[in-house]
């Protein structure tokens, strides 16, 4: 899959979920690419900002879309990596969100 | 510890981390970095072990400015310990 089909396919998918690509489109093409290469490296689409640990089984919490996109979103208004947000922080003027890290540290060793 | 005492703990995928690099160099401060996730996994654990030092939730970007540590892309943190400096 291409970046643009990425954006155009998943895009749609998870739109319909209520989960929107942010509007900064350069930040989203990167994020999206970094997903594609990180399914090229470890064979599953692991968050561009997270270490995976290269084992599916400990990683599945942080395969994007994550398991803390949706607390994140409802409290912040955007995913750890600002690649998912709410409709609301896309309408507004705030250019860049910064999300603090959810994940249990213990889950990264 | 780098000359300038900048140093970025980073992820080569990761958008903030890069956009936390970009901001240094329009600052025109230098700094190291390290992309943690290119590393040999073995190779990793020293590493880890000092970010969960600076930063306990050992997420990414960690960046150290001077005796400052600034987690994750926040512009008004990292200049602020830019001006410590």
């Amino acid at each position: 899959m291409t970046k643009d089909e990425f954006y155009e396919k998943i895009g749609k998918i998870q739109r319909a979920k209520g989960y929107y690509f942010s509007n900064d489109k350069e930040k989203v093409m990167e994020l999206i690419e970094a997903l594609l290469v990180n399914k090229e490296r470890y064979g599953y689409m692991v968050c561009p900002c997270r270490l995976a640990q290269e084992e599916r089984d400990k990683d599945k919490d942080i395969i994007c879309p994550c398991v803390y996109r949706e607390p994140d979103v409802e409290e912040y208004g955007s995913c750890f990596c600002n690649l998912y947000v709410s409709k609301e922080l896309n309408e507004s003027k705030i250019e860049h969100k910064f999300v603090p890290e959810r994940r249990p540290v213990d889950m990264m060793f | 510890m780098p000359a300038n005492n900048i140093m970025i703990y980073s992820l080569s995928t990761c958008t903030n981390c890069k956009l936390s690099m970009e901001l240094l160099d329009k600052q025109n401060v230098k700094y190291e970095f390290l992309d943690v996730d290119l590393l040999e996994k073995e190779e990793r654990k020293p590493h880890l072990k000092k970010i969960k030092e600076l930063n306990p939730k050992c997420s990414f970007p960690t960046i150290k400015i001077g005796e400052s540590v600034v987690v994750g892309f926040r512009e008004e943190q990292i200049k602020e310990a830019l001006e410590r400096l």
